[in-house]
């Protein structure tokens, strides 16, 4: 790729980059958010078309206008969400847009497919229809799809940031076993330690522009994280002692159910205390939104108590308080769900109009005060480092890290006492992460209670004080951060209890 | 006594427009078009081919052509349809206009442009009555087999029909055959569900819109000219088609959007429509009654699917929305 520019607006998404991919070789392409890693990759595979420079592919000057002709040059691309069908089966999705000669043939289509699965190691059932299945084997009939086709470069757009460390490793090991039958694997990602597990070679962007590649054997952590952010950062994460630890939340035989009947949480018990950050693993859909919510007083519960505890050491029981109730007792949560806008924050609305969402009620008068949110809101793009050209922008124009930090900043603004906290980073690069990691801990020596669900187990580790663990929505365990062992929690999120007996 | 073998055929043929409607609406939802001008559509199919065959019956001197009396107020009628299909999708597709508020106008466009080239063609004939009879032209619609008569109550139940009842039997099975068996069924329904995976995966979204919508409301006009030229023996008269078009789109969601449940779910709207005339009823009110019942039935399906959550009997994923590749 030579000179490729990219413009969205006013904004320069790719600047002249140049980026050499070899055959046969894993590459990782490591950037912050907005870096333009998945918009130089989106041009690779037809999505988007770039403004400027060329494409040589083997040496030819190529035109990707589509994603059909990116298929014909042999490049596939997995995107970070999902294009699948969800009451397709996996065979209709994967043959989906080709056009094979002869009838519409799905037994063949299947038989074939279980052949690329056996070829590769994949684990799925050609006849399974998506919405049964579970997020990683999304992912795999994703790249069974690419692999249909034929493909010989395959582009994975952040692929582990939906998977359990276990799921992550059989994934690793299929992209080895790609690697060694001839094809080229590039992995978008921001995490660094699956760059020195996974890659040959690792190119890194920054704000748009390619600032340099290195052999993945011959650098390390720190060294790639200076090149990305462009200045020396500090990757380890504080964990300050906790301060007076004192039981703030007592959760005893919490069970809740779904709407449809299904068990979300069964049976959980544990406190919460404030001064400390108790972490919350477990696979994705596991009961850890049920969990907050009901907290928050967002979910009905079937059964058990919940216990606010306040800094006299009265309980208050939060059951059948409403979330309004709940909210001025200093519960405050900040759930970042995977429609980043679907749930604290309104898209169409600007960033003060937001701020103001959780004070309006504060007003006196019939007229809402708006100086005070906007303070908030330059306060919050101050200190989080939110890019946005004005206060006055919708938040949905935003890109979703900057959306992250506008949620988060505005939760923590309330002055909590517990503060509730689900993937507040997900999707966001290593410098915004810290930000966020920084003002947990803040929050943390105030003594605020900080519930944090994470998807990272590595950062779990480095950050919580204690980490529950939930299996299948049953406590699996709670273990102690600075003890833990990764694999145990691995382990725990996919058995209860971790289970001796190995499978 | 219940009269069944009166009641069917009175039944089939009430529920024919409607299975033109249902097969036309769903091959436009399954693309993810939520097209409610389709009773609007269905009236402008109607009065065009009334247009169309009006005027042959003007120009023609003499006996009709038998070709020519059934081609050109068919082919007039598809005409007629193709560009409100046309409408629809430039403004919805291209546009990215809302569906409802394009399909409302256009139904409300639809009914008014029936009603006043009715009601020029009833000015031009000067009759007494305010509805213009083709008659001439209708008897070949709705010719039957002559063996039909023969064959006693076989032949009434199951012969006894113009062709456009056989032809609406076929499109709705050929339509339900490829939508769910061929390549191209998978890709439109890929288009309805999820857009932006069919793009993805090198689908032209937009023209499978654009062939779904102006196919779907070629079919649906041909409902509007089953009405008048088969049902209403070549008579019409303005608002006579009433809300059957609504029907139709009832029936879509009545029939969980397959077009082969729709041949018998059309029969049993129809049935439910004309029932008050086969029932021993006192007064208007009971009758009107009579007339909600395909409209519960379809309340009673809704409630019944949603309560059982099978994935594969919800609407279209997209259904209603616009799609832009590159909004994010």
């Amino acid at each position: 790729m030579r000179d490729i520019t990219k413009v969205f607006g006013t904004v320069k998404a790719n600047n002249k980059v140049n980026l050499d991919i070899y055959r046969g070789e894993i590459l990782s392409l490591l950037g912050e958010n907005g870096s333009g890693k998945t918009t130089l990759m989106n041009m690779l595979s037809g999505i988007y078309y770039p403004d400027g420079g060329e494409v040589y592919i083997n040496g030819e000057l190529a035109a990707i206008h589509s994603p059909k002709e990116a298929f014909g040059y042999g490049i596939g691309m997995i995107h970070q969400h999902f294009k699948l069908v969800d009451v397709f089966t996996a065979t209709e999705n994967i043959i989906l847009g080709l056009k094979e000669e002869g009838k519409l043939d799905l037994k063949k289509a299947a038989e074939k497919i279980r052949q690329i699965c056996d070829t590769y190691g994949f684990d799925i059932d050609p006849d399974q229809k998506i919405y049964n299945m579970s997020v990683s084997q999304k992912q795999t009939v994703e790249i069974v799809k690419v692999l249909y086709r034929g493909a010989d470069i395959l582009i994975l757009d952040e692929p582990t940031a939906v998977l359990t460390p276990q799921e992550t490793e059989k994934l690793f090991a299929v992209l080895r076993n790609m690697k060694a039958a001839g094809k080229t694997v590039v992995i978008i990602t921001h995490k660094l330690h699956e760059v020195m597990a996974i890659s040959d070679r690792v190119a890194v962007l920054r704000k748009g522009e390619f600032v340099g590649e290195m052999i993945t054997a011959e650098t390390n952590e720190q060294e790639m994280t200076n090149m990305m952010v462009g200045r020396v950062v500090s990757l380890n994460i504080d964990r300050p002692e906790p301060v007076d630890p004192k039981p703030r939340i007592k959760i005893e035989n919490l069970t809740v159910k779904s709407q449809d009947g299904i068990l979300k949480l069964d049976d959980v018990s544990f406190t919460a205390n404030s001064g400390e950050i108790l972490g919350i693993a477990g696979i994705s859909g596991c009961g850890q939104k049920e969990l907050l919510e009901a907290i928050a007083g967002l979910q009905p519960v079937e059964n058990g108590t919940i216990k606010y505890i306040d800094n006299d050491g009265e309980a208050d029981e939060l059951i059948g308080k409403d979330p309004l109730q709940i909210a001025a007792m200093g519960v405050a949560l900040s759930f970042v769900p995977e429609d980043r806008l679907g749930m604290g924050l309104v898209g169409n609305m600007d960033l003060t109009d937001n701020m103001m969402l959780r004070s309006f009620r504060k007003g006196k008068s019939v007229f809402t005060d708006r100086k005070t949110p906007k303070a908030l809101a330059e306060r919050v793009v101050d200190e989080l480092e939110v890019s946005t050209s004005s206060l006055s922008t919708p938040v949905r124009k935003l890109s979703g890290g900057n959306v992250q930090k506008v949620l988060v900043g505005r939760e923590i603004a309330s002055a909590p006492t517990v503060l509730l906290s689900a993937y507040a980073v997900r999707g966001l690069d290593i410098n915004s992460s810290y930000t966020i990691y920084d003002l947990l801990n803040q929050q943390k020596k105030k003594g605020v209670a900080v519930v944090y669900v994470g998807e990272d187990l590595d950062v779990l580790m480095e950050l919580s004080d204690r980490i529950l663990v939930l299996c299948g929505g049953k406590v699996s365990g709670i273990v102690d951060g600075r003890t833990a062992d990764k694999n145990q929690i691995g382990l725990m999120m996919t058995k209860l209890g971790g289970g001796a007996d190995n499978e | 006594m219940f009269d069944l073998v009166a009641f069917i055929p009175r039944a089939v043929m009430q529920g024919m427009p409607l299975l033109f409607g249902c097969t036309g609406e769903t091959i436009s939802e399954k693309a993810g078009s939520l097209n409610l001008g389709i009773p609007g559509v269905m009236y402008v199919g109607g009065i065009c081919g009334v247009i169309g065959s009006f005027l042959y019956e003007q120009a023609c001197e003499g006996p009709l052509n038998p070709f020519l009396a059934i081609f050109i107020p068919m082919a007039s009628c598809l005409m007629g349809s193709l560009l409100m299909g046309l409408l629809f999708s430039v403004l919805t597709v291209t546009l990215r206009a809302n569906q409802n508020v394009v399909g409302l106008a256009m139904t409300t466009f639809g009914v008014g442009f029936g009603n006043f080239f009715g009601g020029s063609l009833i000015k031009l004939t000067g009759g007494a009555v305010p509805s213009i009879a083709l008659s001439e032209t209708s008897r070949f619609f709705s010719k039957h087999l002559a063996i039909a008569d023969s064959l006693g109550w076989f032949g009434k139940i199951f012969l006894s029909y113009g062709f456009l009842t056989y032809l609406a039997i076929a499109i709705a099975i050929i339509t339900a055959y490829v939508l769910k068996k061929t390549r191209t069924g998978l890709q439109l329904r890929a288009v309805g569900e999820n857009p932006a995976t069919a793009d993805a995966a090198g689908i032209n979204v937009n023209k499978y819109k654009y062939c779904a919508i102006c196919i779907g409301c070629m079919i649906a006009g041909l409902g509007g000219l089953f009405y008048v030229m088969d049902y209403a023996s070549g008579v019409w008269s303005n608002d006579a088609f009433g809300d059957r078009g609504w029907l139709a789109i009832a029936l879509v969601i009545f029939t969980l959007w397959k077009p082969n449940f729709a041949i018998f779910g059309a029969i049993i709207f129809g049935g439910l429509y004309i029932l008050h005339l086969f029932l021993p009823s006192g007064n208007m009110a009971v009758k009107e009654l009579y007339k909600m019942l395909p409209y519960i039935v379809t309340i009673i399906v809704l409630i019944f699917t949603s309560v059982r959550k099978r994935r594969e009997d919800q609407p279209p994923e997209s259904l209603g929305l616009p799609y832009f590749r590159e909004d994010r």
